[in-house]
């Protein structure tokens, strides 16, 4: 049962554009699994390498906008850009890893956070090529109905899981977690620590990357503040995983589900819609301070703790 | 080089200057939190912020003068750091989790939920403080007659200058000379050593936590005659510090002067002769820089001398 649980809820999610839901529910289940998709990518690094990225906006930015020059230089469809932002990233994820991977922990965080402002600064300056803060209109919807684009994010969603999970489960997945767990002694047992940091670097900035040319393609507009941002992607990417899950499997997509609908909801509140921030930053520090490893990582202390409270 | 050209490399060198004392001051906060916490505070700049809003209200409410205002800027960010450590970092650095960047994350949401309270209260438009002496300068030839060429330097940031030299010997003076000073660089140096000669580590942390947070508040106080004010401000001084602090090497706070001066100037050589658009990208060029060549800090290369002896 376990092991066709994927397929199962793969499945469930192919049949859901069936029966009939809205345009805004379609929206909203688009963003869940791209959030996901980008979330899972992010754990491959995070959760499982111990390489905490504050920079993942980045690597989004650069698929996005690989996509967008791609239409707007070329005339080419942005879909191309799919393909093209898999070279692209792969490119700035090394040379990005390159500097940021001399870096251990915490600064490691850090470094990555300081390129995505940069990437940020450049896009925006780089008017010749990027447009600058104009940003770059898609201006040919490939299809006005949003059942293809949930198609298509469901299967790069349904593609990365199966990646995520061999790569894992693979020799590589114990190699990620011993540098997770003790760098210097996976070194000393003859692990080639920067050599596996810059794979899962790479794998992590491929998938995200990815998620951002269909961001491009989905949206049809991008701009430097909008696809490089600080909060509203980095940010979110890692509460996403801190609140779903870090290290697991499903992680990723509970805390899309959690994050997609706490800001669709928080939103939707007349007068609290200015204070989303607040909300997110007080949920996150109530998941690390209780939740360290998120709902998913902690499911046996949280059950204890309604359980505790039903006594009670 | 013309006259002309070197009155403009050297005026920018030292408005260059002057803005990297403020710089020194962002940095020296951060660079003692992550000597004695071991912990990369993002919430800096969110600090500083609120600083600033202290010193904003004030000033529109009673008229207090924005220097004036450290005097109440710095004890609440005081109090508001000894919180901030107390109540939710401590708690934090005691939780047992697979990433163990818990503490940092915590601090970006600290961050956050700081400057979205300040959009809530104040809105997100930009304040400043209309100070009678914002647009003052003085210049070269008033002091000396004769000299060949003509530099001008804005009066409040020559003030905010020497406030901030004057608040870093202070506090040179504080660590140097104090018992308590002592013991938070002994619990920078070894924790559990300072913890056996009778130093209580959990009070100095929190201590810390306090002045570094003070000292960012009142570097914010200095800031807001010369700098407007919004927000969203803090993202750009956390990286600030944080480039300052690279550079310097970690936990040094002579590293982290050197670093706000050279720092300070490279960005004012970056807006003057590259466009003011690219000053942030020259701050990170820096960093990168800092990053490949010297990983150990600047001081790195005055100490490493003594070393191969």
């Amino acid at each position: 049962m376990k092991k066709y649980l994927p397929l199962l809820i793969a499945g469930i999610l192919a049949l859901l554009p069936l029966i009939g839901l809205s345009s805004y529910w379609m929206h909203i289940l688009i963003l869940v699994i791209m959030w996901s998709v980008i979330g899972m990518a992010w754990n491959l690094l995070g959760g499982y390498c111990g390489q905490v990225s504050f920079g993942h906006a980045a690597f989004f930015g650069v698929g996005a906008y690989t996509a967008g020059i791609l239409y707007n230089k070329t005339g080419m469809s942005a879909w191309w850009g799919l393909p093209a932002s898999i070279v692209v990233v792969a490119l700035f994820a090394l040379l990005i890893g390159y500097i940021c991977l001399r870096l251990k922990g915490p600064f490691f965080a850090l470094g990555t956070l300081a390129m995505g402002v940069i990437l940020r600064v450049t896009a925006e300056n780089l008017t010749t090529i990027t447009e600058g803060d104009l940003g770059i209109m898609i201006r040919e919807r490939t299809w006005i109905d949003k059942t293809y684009y949930f198609y298509i994010i469901l299967i790069l969603a349904v593609a990365s899981f199966f990646v995520v999970k061999k790569v894992i489960e693979s020799k590589l997945g114990y190699y990620f977690v011993a540098i997770r767990e003790d760098q210097d002694a996976a070194e000393s047992l003859g692990i080639n620590t920067t050599f596996y940091k810059t794979v899962a670097l790479s794998l992590s900035a491929v998938i995200t990357g990815l998620a951002g040319a269909f961001y491009t393609n989905y949206m049809g507009y991008i701009d430097p503040k909008i696809v490089f941002a600080l909060h509203d992607i980095s940010i979110v990417t890692i509460m996403v995983v801190m609140v779903g899950g870090v290290a697991t499997f499903w992680g990723p997509f509970v805390g899309a589900i959690i994050m997609v609908f706490l800001a669709e909801l928080i939103r939707s509140i007349p007068k609290l819609g200015a204070a989303h921030h607040t909300f997110f930053g007080i949920l996150l520090i109530l998941i690390i301070i209780y939740l360290p490893n998120g709902i998913t990582g902690d499911n046996p202390k949280l059950k204890r703790l309604l359980r505790m409270g039903k006594t009670t | 080089m013309t006259a002309p050209q070197v009155e403009v490399l050297l005026q920018t060198i030292l408005s260059g200057l002057l803005l990297g004392g403020l710089y020194a001051l962002i940095g020296i906060g951060m660079t003692l939190i992550m000597g004695v916490m071991k912990i990369i505070n993002l919430a800096h700049g969110e600090l500083m912020m609120v600083g600033m809003y202290i010193a904003y209200v004030l000033f529109s409410t009673f008229h207090i003068d924005p220097y004036l205002s450290i005097l109440v800027a710095a004890p609440a960010l005081f109090l508001l750091g000894v919180f901030l450590q107390k109540f939710l970092i401590n708690p934090v650095m005691k939780v047992d989790a697979i990433i163990p960047e818990n503490q940092v994350i915590l601090t970006v949401g600290i961050g956050m939920v700081l400057a979205n309270i300040a959009t809530i209260i104040f809105s997100s438009d930009y304040k400043t403080t209309p100070v009678d002496y914002a647009t003052k300068a003085w210049y070269l030839s008033d002091i000396w007659k004769t000299s060949p060429i003509e530099i001008s330097l804005s009066l409040p940031w020559t003030v905010s200058f020497c406030c901030a030299l004057a608040i870093t010997g202070g506090l040179w003076f504080f660590l140097g000379k104090t018992d308590m000073g002592k013991s938070i660089r002994a619990t920078a140096q070894d924790k559990d050593a300072a913890l056996l000669m009778g130093v209580n580590v959990e009070k100095m942390r929190v201590v810390t936590f306090g002045l570094g947070s003070a000292l960012v508040g009142s570097a914010g106080c200095l800031f807001i005659p010369i700098y407007y004010l919004y927000p969203d401000l803090g993202g750009q001084f956390t990286l600030t510090a944080f480039v300052i602090t690279i550079l310097g090497g970690l936990g040094s706070t002579v590293g982290a002067i050197v670093g706000g001066l050279i720092l300070g100037v490279f960005e004012s050589l970056t807006s003057t002769y590259a466009g003011m658009g690219w000053a942030p990208v020259g701050r990170f060029v820096i960093f990168l820089a800092a990053l490949i060549f010297v990983p150990q800090g600047i001081m790195s290369l005055f100490t490493r001398k003594r070393f191969g002896k």
